[in-house]
């Protein structure tokens, strides 16, 4: 099953498995996810988006659709 | 001072990596701000002594994760690295740091390392290390960057004299690059892209062929084989994501060698400080709170100093009518020039006041989890968590809240919280709206604790949100514009404000408004003085016609002359467009002299206040609002014979100033960031025409 970060509950670890070059911008990647960073979800936002999740040190908040395009696996 | 040539060192960095702190470090008050050609991006540029006889000049450049710009901001740093004649280009770039967060701050050194200029990286917040538990292999480090490296702690005043050693023996540089791209990721390719441009170093090369933007400053064949090159944009945008998975590669593998981090060591007070600010409740609580506290400090803190203002520049203007010869040169020295600069100055308190708050949410890391609470919401109107903090500002004024929206890097959501900015109710309306509501509202408390007049002027406010968010969600209708919704945030680490950083961006940006709007606000003082101050020929005549009219009143010569100054303005250019519109705005309840003061507004909207004064005649300059109100209040409609001002005209030019957009600098400003005149005239015809016919509803059902 395809999983993305979005589907990661709050304290939740995953590994980036694919970042899909057509939706994601170059500079999500150049903020850190990248296949194979550990990204974890720490807080969703009160109205259950955007999303705050730390990946190779950074720590960012971007919103659902965008995470739901970041497929990883989970740990 | 030396006779040398100072060296121009460039400041790179991502933003909250203490940038900024180490530009004020290294310049002190030797900085001053411009502005790029072309745009109204901010260049700060400052000078330090870096040794007895060698200067730098060192220009703060934009903070940026990538060389790959996605704003406007970040285009400044492209550009300027990218042009060797650019009167910017540097002859050594630092980049600077964050010790905590080095991995994401090394892509970006890494980028610029390959355009292969001298590059310094500069470790910021080193007085962090042992209780963040960092240990770094400093000599390995610049071995495996091929730069050198230098550990400071900008805000303990740290490693600044080892960094400026370091920018004076710049020439002794490695210029090597970092990455081979090419190598990695398609040799064949590369080489190519190397023969076509054997001039450039190659990232550089790489880097015309990526960007969306043409530039201008390459030759007619350089051009032509660039857009050759541009044309395979999948294969761009494939290497593109190579090129930054390998740079991160090569960044690992040299930051296991070189340093090391004690993740037990960490404090968790982000953690907990997350907990309580992003709360489902509380965040919105203490958010609100926070907002309460910054408008009631607008208010309380800003009336004084807005009150010395005004009486400085009214006995400034008196002054100089009293000493100067009489004539058109003080008419326009003393009702022209000085109304128009006291115009401006005037608002440098609220907005320097608002400044300083939003310099103190940003800097402390908590104006991100602001955006984090609000994108949803926001996002329903059309805009971002991102335009949360040009709102607040429209609260001061239209003019930097508009230039804060530069960071929303959806095109779409940019663009209609520009749009909607000049909605919030703005420093220029408060006047207009305190001498009405001091007309028409009583001064009766509800409630026993609130003031009626003091509602009145929060509802005032709370139109001013509403209708900025109504806008907004309809624009995002009906708006069919191009372009992704693309967002992402740091949250960066909580951290203490520091003062000085502070003092700076409150100074530079109450610099930016004072010099970018107040140009425009001053040309249209001078004009309107023209229009006030010149008529057609009954005008010339308006002491013969003036005399005829009161022959057979006898008046003293107070009231003869403030009778005189009202005759005149009536016989002037502006008298005359006041009556020609007065058939328009008669629905609303206003007569002709209300049509000069909307006239006027345009050029701000306080200006209102000074037009009515002269046209109801207050005719000396020691004006204060009691006889301005005793005036208004005293003024008789001819066709009723009751009071003009009476509640249903008072309400209708409240909402007409609520609504209407009548502000040329707010215009100009839109104009250039939008890029189209487009724009700004939507909002002057769209904005026009609601305050028209809410003034009309309004005034139609009160009265």
């Amino acid at each position: 099953m395809d999983i993305s970060i979005a589907n990661l509950k709050v304290g939740e670890h995953g590994v980036i498995r694919e970042v899909s070059l057509k939706n994601i911008p170059l500079t999500l990647l150049e903020m850190g996810c990248l296949p194979g960073a550990e990204v974890e979800l720490i807080q969703i936002a009160p109205l259950k988006d955007p999303l705050y999740i730390r990946v190779n040190g950074s720590h960012l908040a971007i919103r659902k659709e965008t995470a739901s395009k970041i497929l990883i696996t989970k740990q | 001072m030396s006779n040398n040539k100072p060296i121009k060192v460039a400041l790179i960095g991502n933003p909250n990596t203490g940038k900024t702190s180490l530009f004020n470090q290294l310049t002190g008050l030797n900085q001053k701000v411009g502005n790029y050609p072309g745009v109204t991006v901010d260049k700060k540029i400052g000078v330090s002594q870096l040794s007895k006889n060698v200067v730098a000049s060192i220009i703060d450049l934009p903070g940026t994760y990538s060389i790959n710009p996605t704003s406007l901001d970040e285009n400044i740093v492209l550009k300027t690295l990218l042009h060797t004649d650019h009167e910017d280009f540097p002859d050594v770039i630092v980049v600077v740091a964050d010790i905590e967060n080095i991995k994401r701050n090394l892509l970006l050194f890494s980028q610029i390392k390959d355009l292969q200029i001298p590059t310094i990286l500069a470790l910021n917040m080193a007085d962090q290390m042992d209780k963040k538990g960092i240990k770094i292999d400093i000599a390995l480090l610049k071995k495996e960057l091929k730069s050198e490296v230098v550990l400071i702690s900008a805000r303990k005043k740290q490693g600044i004299e080892s960094l400026k050693k370091a920018i004076a023996n710049y020439k002794k540089s490695n210029i090597e690059a970092l990455a081979n791209i090419s190598e990695r990721i398609d040799a064949a390719y590369f080489k190519s892209v190397k023969q076509k441009f054997p001039d450039f170093p190659l990232y550089k090369s790489w880097l015309y062929i990526t960007q969306v933007e043409d530039f201008a400053d390459l030759s007619d064949v350089q051009k032509s084989k660039i857009k050759e090159c541009k044309k395979d944009k999948e294969k761009i945008k494939k290497y593109q994501h190579k090129e930054t998975i390998y740079r991160y590669q090569q960044i690992n593998n040299i930051l296991t060698k070189t340093y090391h981090i004690d993740r037990s060591k960490g404090t968790d007070l982000r953690a907990k400080l997350d907990k309580v600010l992003t709360h489902k409740i509380w965040g919105y609580v203490i958010f609100a709170l926070i907002l309460i506290v910054i408008f009631q400090s607008i208010f309380d803190w800003a009336s004084a100093p807005m009150d010395w203002i005004d009486e400085f520049f009214a006995n400034l203007g008196a002054k100089v009518k009293e000493l100067l010869p009489a004539g058109k040169l003080t008419s326009l020295l003393a009702e022209g020039i000085i109304p128009g600069i006291s115009g401006i100055v005037i608002f440098i308190p609220q907005i320097a006041i608002l400044f300083l708050f939003v310099a103190v949410l940003e800097e402390t890391g908590y104006m991100s989890r602001v955006v984090f609470l609000m994108d949803k919401i926001m996002r329903r109107f059309g805009m971002s968590g991102k335009s949360v903090v040009p709102l607040i500002s429209g609260t001061a004024c239209a003019i930097p809240a508009i230039m804060a929206a530069r960071n929303i890097s959806g095109w779409k959501e940019r663009l209609i919280t520009i749009l909607v900015v000049p909605f919030t109710t703005c420093s220029a309306r408060l006047p207009v709206y305190a001498i009405i509501i001091a007309l028409i509202i009583p001064q009766k408390r509800v409630l026993g604790i609130f003031g009626l007049q003091g509602l009145t002027l929060l509802a005032l406010y709370f139109i001013g949100f509403a209708s900025s968010l109504l806008a907004g969600y309809i624009l995002n209708r009906v708006l069919k514009v191009k372009g992704s919704s693309f967002f992402v945030i740091e949250m960066p680490n909580y951290k203490l404000p520091s003062v000085k950083n502070i003092f700076f961006t409150v100074v530079e940006k109450t610099k930016a408004f004072v010099f970018g709007a107040g140009k425009i606000i001053l040309a249209i003082s001078i004009i309107l003085w023209f229009l006030v101050s010149h008529g057609p020929k009954k005008f010339d005549d308006a002491e013969i016609g003036f005399k005829s009219k009161v022959e057979k009143v006898s008046l003293d010569p107070e009231e003869y002359n403030a009778q005189f100054a009202s005759y005149k303005l009536e016989q002037s250019y502006i008298g005359v467009m006041g009556k020609a519109i007065e058939p328009v705005i008669k629905p609303l309840g206003y007569d002709w002299k209300i049509g000069i003061a909307l006239i006027a507004s345009f050029a701000a909207r306080e200006v209102f206040v000074g037009t009515l004064a002269t046209i109801y005649s207050v005719g000396n300059d020691d004006e204060n609002n009691s006889t301005i109100k005793q005036r208004m209040a005293a003024e008789i409609n001819p066709e009723t014979g009751k009071p003009l001002f009476n509640f249903p005209v008072g309400m209708s030019l409240l909402i007409f100033y609520a609504f209407a957009m009548q502000c040329v600098s707010t215009l100009a400003i839109v104009k250039r960031e939008t890029n189209s005149w487009k724009w700004p005239l939507l909002q002057l015809f769209g904005m026009g025409v609601l305050a028209y016919v809410a003034a009309l509803l309004t005034y139609t059902i009160l009265v």
